[in-house]
């Protein structure tokens, strides 16, 4: 006799399913479109509810767990105020294409269109920064569902899906079967590139003069880092990643010539500009990389590889499209490059690498090193040889992000974790608790200034409850400094409402919290503080660093202006760039 | 340039409201659209009409695609196609207008679907351009009402776009 299916609750299924997917932690908020699921979550133990004291913090929290590991964050929020405060985390992992399951309660079914309490239209309000979201009319269709929400979240070109379930939905029962496979007509993912594009851009990228790679976060998602490495050191290329794609390639090799963009190094820049053939891997030409697009690479035949089709040719005209997950195409472009009876030849490049070096000397991030007055960027490659290079690195948004960005140098992937496309300050310290989540031994800070770390300090309480001890370093200007930045650039130093005023006293408020608070106030005392903070393996500590006020990120590129037209700190050798 | 794009997407909830969503959200032109049902009731045929640059008109083709609920997605103008569209009109016919509306749709190879004393209501179909002819060609003053139904489109002979 067939052995007969159990029958379950909904709100049962939706436990069983997300042990049946494997998911270890759930982050979430309880209210009562969702308390038949949070009275069964009480009854088990396969996952771990993780209660923020925000839901946005939860979504960042579940965000940062994706970005660490490569596994789908998943969220549980209640209907109504718990769905539109989960909005600003799903648009951020949208925008950097993080795949999240995010389940939102809804109203009874009965009720759904009659303002009834709580209730909003999630899956209108989440659609334009969704990658998908499903609204679940029947028990029947939750367990499949769910399936498919976490199919279509991990797959492709990864991104948020939201599961909007109604009250009576977690109530009903049906039989409950977890599917094996998904089977979708409308959604099929590219996969393998198509072998005559690729036979053309191994053409093209062999017959290079001044050829530049240019990789972006795509590599990350797709897990094609070490395929980026052997891809670049088989040609002997220069490299330059993005923002989103920092830690892809070794920070530390030669080839690595830094970040390019709007605060990218003069000579990324620079080589963009000059170079011949432009390799992009899993980039997607964003404005904050290309500046003026009516200056971009003029002298490029341009390679773009990217799962998303409608990422290629979307900013900038491209003479060798290839759409394929980029693992599978470097690797096909690695055995075609193999095969090729020309060797990559060396002599070819010298003259370029010789015109990279003359870039390089200009030395655009060189900072004062004397001074007492404490400089951020001293502070973030203090922490970079304390931990060796290999701590798990959170940021909000501001210069602290772009210092962040431009002097911890990333040798692996999935260690630099920022909100590169939305900018959603706030994001770093629910980030770094969800990293710590994944990676409990690894040691995870997070890069804040004093702004953006207060936009989601409530998470403090989250930190302490579930012991994931996290190091804040906060670069406390006292300004929301890059605002202050563009103002003093753009808007003759009127420093319109960027000064922060009445400011906590973070260590008093750290200790509140139940953690360690460490002021440092001496360039002379940074490195003995951030030891002590490293020091303390099981508590989380924030560090109020006072900083420089005055201080800018460099290079940088104004708007309008195309990656040959940076502006140089006062302190790199600017006779350097006469000369290059 | 104008494309006429025909999709074939699941029949579900919110679907169109994707596609529409896309094109608000994105700043892309929708001169007419139509949607219902196909032979498979599980899928809906959506005929769109656009326009813009070529690069433009190549995003929205790929956005459309990106969308998990469409199957397919044709630019009709890469085929050999006919396109209609249905009008309904409404019009003043009194005795003196009446012989001079009766040949205009004659010509046009409309249909009067319904009389009273004063008014004509027409069917016709045809190409967008046939239709605007139409009411070019009557005058204005006599026009009480249009309702247009957007294009629908067609690939001509053996080829068939289906799911
Ligand atoms: C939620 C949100 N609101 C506003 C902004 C605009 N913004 C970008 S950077 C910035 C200032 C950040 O200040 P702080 O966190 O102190 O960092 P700093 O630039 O001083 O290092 C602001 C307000 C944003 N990115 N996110």
């Amino acid at each position: 006799m067939a052995k007969s299916k159990e029958i379950l609750r909904g709100a049962e299924i939706f436990c069983r399913a997300l042990k049946d997917e494997g998911v270890k932690h759930l982050f979430g908020y309880p209210g009562g479109a969702v308390l038949h699921i949070y009275d069964e979550l009480y009854k088990q133990k396969d996952v771990e509810h993780i209660l923020v004291r925000h839901e946005q913090g939860a979504t960042h929290a579940a965000d940062g767990y994706a970005r660490a590991t490569g596994k789908p964050g998943v969220v549980l929020v209640t209907s109504g105020p718990g769905a539109t405060n989960a909005v600003t985390g799903i648009a951020t992992a949208y925008m950097d294409s993080i795949p999240l399951v995010v389940f939102t309660g809804q109203v009874p079914t009965n009720m759904i269109g009659n303002d009834a309490f709580q209730e909003v239209d999630s899956i209108g309000i989440t659609r334009p920064c969704v990658k998908h979201n499903f609204l679940v009319k029947d028990v029947k269709d939750l367990a499949a569902t769910i399936k498919k929400a976490f199919y279509v979240a991990t797959s492709g070109r990864p991104g948020p899906v939201v599961v909007d379930i109604p009250k009576d939905v977690t109530a009903d029962s049906c039989e409950y079967e977890y599917p094996k496979e998904v089977e979708m007509r409308s959604y099929k993912p590219v996969v393998k590139g198509h072998p005559g594009q690729i036979k053309k851009a191994v053409k093209l990228i062999m017959s290079a003069k001044r050829p530049m790679i240019y990789s972006g976060g795509g590599v990350i998602l797709g897990e094609a880092s070490k395929e980026l490495n052997d891809f670049t050191k088989i040609l002997g290329y220069p490299i330059t990643n993005t923002l989103m794609g920092l830690g892809a390639y070794q920070a530390t090799d030669k080839q690595f010539i830094g970040m390019l963009g709007m605060h990218g190094t003069y000579e990324a820049n620079m080589a963009m500009h000059h170079c011949d053939v432009l390799i992009a891997v899993g980039a997607r030409f964003d404005d904050r990389v290309t500046g003026d697009l009516e200056k971009f690479c003029p002298k490029a035949k341009i390679v773009h590889i990217d799962v998303d089709p409608s990422s290629i040719a979307k900013n900038v005209p491209v003479d060798v499209p290839i759409v394929g997950d980029v693992k599978h195409v470097l690797k096909d472009l690695i055995a075609m490059i193999k095969a090729e009876i020309t060797k990559p030849d060396t002599k070819v490049l010298e003259p370029w690498w010789k015109q990279i070096g003359e870039w390089a000397a200009v030395d655009c991030l060189k900072y004062d090193r004397e001074s007492t007055v404490i400089k951020p960027q001293y502070v973030i490659e203090k922490l970079w040889e304390l931990t060796k290079g290999d701590a798990f690195i959170t940021s909000d948004v501001g210069q602290h992000q772009m210092w962040a960005a431009q002097y911890y140098k990333f040798d692996k992937p999935r260690r630099w974790i920022n909100s590169g496309g939305l900018g959603t300050m706030g994001f770093g310290l629910p980030a770094a608790l969800g990293v710590k989540l994944a990676h409990p031994d690894e040691t995870v800070c997070c890069i804040s200034g004093e702004a953006s770390l207060v936009m989601c300090i409530q998470e403090l309480s989250t930190c302490l409850q579930y012991d994931t001890p996290v190091k804040i370093i906060s670069l406390n200007n006292r300004y929301m400094g890059m605002v202050r930045q563009w103002q003093e650039f753009f808007y003759s130093s009127r420093y319109s409402h960027s000064y922060m005023d009445s400011l906590p006293d973070f260590v008093k408020l750290a200790e509140s919290f139940g953690h360690i608070g460490i002021r440092v106030e001496q360039t002379a005392d940074v490195e003995d503080a951030l030891k002590e903070a490293l020091s303390y393996k099981d508590r989380t500590v924030l560090m109020d660093v006072i900083t420089d006020q005055t201080e800018n990120v460099y290079p940088m590129i104004a708007n309008g202006k195309g990656h040959h037209e940076m502006q140089l700190s006062p302190n790199s050798n600017t006779e350097q760039r006469e000369l290059a | 340039m104008r494309h006429i794009l025909s999709l074939l997407m699941e029949n579900e909830a919110g679907a169109l409201s994707r596609v529409a969503g896309l094109f608000s959200a994105r700043g892309f032109n929708i001169e007419s659209l139509t949607v219902a049902p196909t032979e498979d009731p599980s899928v809906s045929r959506m005929t769109l009409v656009t326009g813009g640059s070529e690069a433009m008109v190549e995003q929205i083709h790929k956005q459309l695609n990106k969308l998990v609920d469409v199957i397919k997605v044709v630019d009709l103008n890469d085929y050999r196609h006919i396109e209609r569209e249905l009008m309904l009109i409404k019009v003043l016919a009194n005795v003196s207008a009446r012989d001079e509306v009766k040949r205009m749709v004659d010509i046009f190879r409309g249909r009067i679907i319904d009389v009273t004393e004063n008014i004509f209501t027409i069917e016709m179909t045809g190409s967008g351009e046939k239709l605007d002819a139409f009411i070019e060609a009557l005058d204005e003053k006599l026009i009480m009402e249009v309702v247009r139904s957007g294009v629908s489109g067609i690939s001509r002979g053996d080829k068939a776009i289906q799911s």
